[in-house]
C-alpha cells in the first residue's frame, strides 16, 4: 500500500491544463482546410482583378464592377491564346452537356444497381461479391477510369465501328462509370434508411415487389437518392484527368452540335489556361476557377440543404 | 402465423366504392422486365471492374510485347526515356515520385485529419459540429484542378518567398508545394472517416474513464482513440490511396521531370503526371510510348487495389467489437 501511495502522482495542475490547449490545437486543425480555402478564394478574386486593385476597400464598387465584367466576358468569349479576349464558352457548354448525359445515362443505373442490391438481389455470395466490388470501385483513381474510357467508349479496341473517337458520348460514358459507386453507395443508403415496416405493410396488401419499390420505397428514399444524384453530378463538373484521357481537347473553338461531336470542357480549359507561363493568363485561369467553385458550391449546398430537411422532417 | 386468427374478419369488411378486377394483366411483365433492367445495372458495376482489368491488361501485354521489355526492368528501370532510341521504360522514378508525394502529403493530413476528428467526436458542442461537418463535406468536394492550381497561385510562390533567402533554390514545379496541396486535399477524407469511427465508440467507455478521474484529454487520447484505432488506420491507408491516385494537383504542383531525388524542392514526376504527359503528347496509337500509359496505369491501379484491401482488412481485423 505505501509502495503505492508514493507512486501516486496525480499531477492534476499538468493533466487539467494540457486538455484546453488540445482542444484548441484540434479545433484549429477542423479549420485549416476551412481558412486554407478561404485564403485561396480571396487571392483567386484578387488574381482575377489582375492584381491592379491595391486598396480594395477605396474603391470596391469599382473592383466590383470590373469584376463582374471579367466574368460575363469569361462565360461569353471563346477561348483564345490573347488573354484580352479569353473565355470559356466552349468549356461551358461542354460541361452542360456532359451534366445532362451523364444525369440522363449514368445516374439511372447507378440508382437501378442501388434497388437491385437492396430490395432485390438475395443475400449471399452473389451480393458480397458485388459490394465488395462497389467499395473497391470508388477506391479506383480517376484517370484508371479515364484510361478505360479511353480503351473501351474512345477506341473500342481499334474496332472502327463500335468506336465513338473524342466525342461527348464517350466522355459522359466514362464520367457515368465513374461516379457510379458514389450513386450506388448513397442510393443504398438512402434506402436502407425506409423503415421496412413500409415494405411489409405493402405487401400485405398484394403490392408486387416492383409496385413496392415504385410505389413506396423510392419516393420515401428521394430526397437521399437526390442527395447523392447532386453530389454525383457535381463530381461531373470538376473532373478533368478522366477528360484529358477521353479527349476533350482544350483547342476547340466551335460549339458541340450532337452527342457524337467533339468537345471540351471548364476544367479542361482551366488546365490550359494554367498551364500557360504568360502572367496576363492568371486572370483567365483565376477567373474560371471561380465559375466552377460557384457551380461547385451551389449544387454541394443544395445537396446537404436536401438532407437536412429531408432529416429534421424524420 | 398471427394473422391466420383474422382470417374469419376478411368476409366481413363490404367491398369498397369499386370493385377490383384482378391484377393487370402486364403487372407480370412489368415484373419481370423491371427486376432484369435493376439486375443489368447491378451487373455494370461488376463489368466495370471488369472493363478496368481487361483493358489494362491486354494494353499492358501488348506494351511489353511491343516494347521487348521484362516486367522487372520496367518495374525496378531507373531510366524512364520514352523518346530515346531505344526508347527506355523504368518507371522507378515514377514509383519514387508517387512515394513521395503519398508519403509528403500524409506528413500534412494524417496529424490534422486526425485532430480534426477529435474535435468533432469529443470536443465539438453540438451546434459547431452541426456547421462543421457539412463544411468539412464541401472541401471533400472541391476537385484536384483547384488545388493544383492553389500550389501555382500561392503555395509554390510563399514557398519561394520563404526558403530562397536562406540559400535554397525552389523551382518553380517541386515536390513540397504537390505535398502540401494533396495533404490538405486529403484531410477531409482522414477526418470524416475517422470521425465516423471515433463517434461509434460506445458512450460507456467514456463515463467509465470519467468515472476513474480522466480529464478530457485523457479519456480522448487514451480511451477512445485506441479503441477507434483500427478504423483510424483504415482511414489513413485509404487517403494515401488517394493520394497515389491524385492527378491534377499533382500535375499543376510537381512537374514532369522522371527523377529519383531526395529534395524535394525539385521536381519529380507521378505516375499519374506520366499518363498525362503521354495522352498530352503526340505520340500517336500503337506505339510503345502510348502503350506504356497502360502499363504505367496497371501499376498504378494495383497499388491503390491493394491499399485499399489492406484498409479493409485492418478495418475488418483489428475492430474492437463492443456491445
Amino acid at each position: 500500500m505505501s509502495r503505492g501511495d508514493a507512486l501516486y502522482h496525480p499531477n492534476r495542475r499538468l493533466r487539467r491544463s494540457l486538455g484546453p490547449f488540445f482542444g484548441a490545437a484540434c479545433f484549429l486543425a477542423t479549420l485549416t482546410g476551412v481558412v486554407v480555402l478561404a485564403v485561396f478564394l480571396a487571392s483567386i478574386f484578387f488574381a482575377a482583378l489582375g492584381g491592379t486593385v491595391h486598396p480594395v476597400w477605396d474603391s470596391l464598387g469599382q473592383a466590383i464592377r470590373d469584376f463582374l465584367t471579367l466574368m460575363s466576358r469569361l462565360i461569353t468569349n471563346r477561348q483564345s491564346s490573347n488573354p484580352a479576349i479569353a473565355g470559356f464558352r466552349v468549356g461551358l457548354v461542354g460541361t452542360l452537356w456532359l451534366l445532362g448525359l451523364v444525369a440522363v445515362i449514368g445516374i439511372p443505373i447507378g440508382i437501378g444497381a442501388g434497388v437491385f442490391l437492396e430490395e432485390y438481389a438475395p443475400s449471399g455470395r452473389l451480393k458480397r461479391i458485388i459490394q465488395t466490388n462497389i467499395s473497391n470501385l470508388a477506391g479506383v483513381p480517376s484517370i484508371v477510369y479515364g484510361i478505360l474510357g479511353l480503351a473501351l467508349f474512345v477506341r473500342a479496341f481499334g474496332a472502327k465501328g463500335l468506336a465513338l473517337g473524342p466525342s461527348l458520348l464517350a466522355g459522359a460514358f466514362t464520367l457515368g462509370l465513374l461516379i457510379l459507386p458514389t450513386i450506388v453507395i448513397t442510393t443504398q443508403e438512402a434506402l436502407r434508411a425506409v423503415p421496412s415496416s413500409l415494405r411489409q405493410a405493402a405487401l400485405a396488401l398484394g403490392a408486387t415487389r416492383w409496385q413496392v419499390v415504385s410505389g413506396h420505397v423510392l419516393p420515401a428514399a428521394l430526397p437521399g437518392i437526390m442527395t447523392g444524384a447532386i453530389l454525383g453530378l457535381s463530381r461531373v463538373i470538376g473532373e478533368t484527368a478522366p477528360l484529358l484521357m477521353v479527349g476533350a481537347a482544350g483547342s476547340i473553338l466551335r460549339l458541340p452540335k450532337g452527342v457524337l461531336d467533339r468537345y471540351t470542357a471548364l476544367p479542361v480549359e482551366i488546365y490550359n489556361y494554367a498551364k500557360e507561363p504568360d502572367r496576363q493568363f492568371q486572370m483567365i485561369t483565376a477567373g474560371g476557377i471561380l465559375i466552377l467553385m460557384l457551380l461547385l458550391l451551389t449544387m454541394n449546398a443544395a445537396a446537404i440543404v436536401i438532407r437536412n430537411k429531408f432529416r429534421r422532417g424524420r | 402465423m398471427i394473422q391466420d386468427s383474422s382470417e374469419g374478419d376478411r368476409s366481413a369488411s363490404p367491398p369498397t366504392v369499386r370493385s377490383w378486377r384482378g391484377p393487370s394483366p402486364f403487372a407480370g411483365l412489368v415484373e419481370v422486365l423491371m427486376a432484369g433492367l435493376l439486375g443489368i445495372c447491378g451487373a455494370i458495376t461488376v463489368l466495370t471492374t471488369v472493363g478496368i482489368l481487361v483493358v489494362l491488361v491486354v494494353q499492358s501485354y501488348e506494351f511489353f510485347h511491343l516494347a521487348k521489355i521484362g516486367v522487372g526492368d520496367f518495374l525496378f528501370g531507373l531510366e524512364l526515356k520514352p523518346e530515346a532510341s531505344p526508347p527506355k521504360f523504368g518507371v522507378l522514378p515514377l514509383i519514387w515520385g508517387t512515394f513521395v508525394v503519398a508519403v509528403g502529403s500524409s506528413f500534412v493530413a494524417l496529424p490534422i485529419g486526425l485532430m480534426s476528428a477529435i474535435y468533432l467526436s469529443e470536443y465539438a458542442p453540438r451546434r459547431v459540429r452541426g456547421v462543421l461537418k457539412p463544411t468539412l463535406e464541401l472541401l471533400a468536394g472541391v476537385p484536384s484542378i483547384v488545388y493544383g492550381y492553389f500550389a501555382l497561385l500561392l503555395v509554390t510562390p510563399a514557398l519561394k518567398a520563404a526558403l530562397e533567402p536562406l540559400g535554397f533554390h525552389v523551382e518553380q514545379f517541386n515536390a513540397l508545394s504537390a505535398c502540401i496541396v494533396v495533404g490538405i486535399m486529403i484531410v477531409p477524407l482522414v477526418s470524416s472517416l475517422s470521425e465516423d469511427v471515433l463517434s461509434a465508440v460506445p458512450q460507456g467507455l467514456r463515463e467509465a474513464a470519467y468515472g476513474l478521474g480522466a480529464t478530457k484529454f485523457e479519456v480522448s487520447t487514451r480511451v477512445v482513440l485506441p479503441a477507434g484505432l483500427s478504423g483510424v488506420f483504415a482511414s489513413f491507408i485509404l487517403a494515401i490511396s488517394r493520394a497515389v491516385g491524385e492527378t491534377m494537383a499533382v500535375v499543376l504542383a510537381a512537374g514532369m521531370l522522371p527523377q529519383i531525388s531526395i529534395n524535394p524542392l525539385s521536381s519529380i514526376e507521378t505516375m499519374t503526371t506520366y499518363i498525362i504527359q503521354v495522352i498530352g503528347g503526340e505520340a500517336s496509337y500503337g506505339t510503345p510510348k502510348y502503350l506504356s500509359l497502360f502499363a504505367v496505369g496497371l501499376t498504378l491501379f494495383g497499388i491503390t487495389l491493394a491499399l485499399n484491401i489492406l484498409s479493409n482488412l485492418v478495418l475488418k481485423r483489428y475492430r474492437e467489437v463492443y456491445q
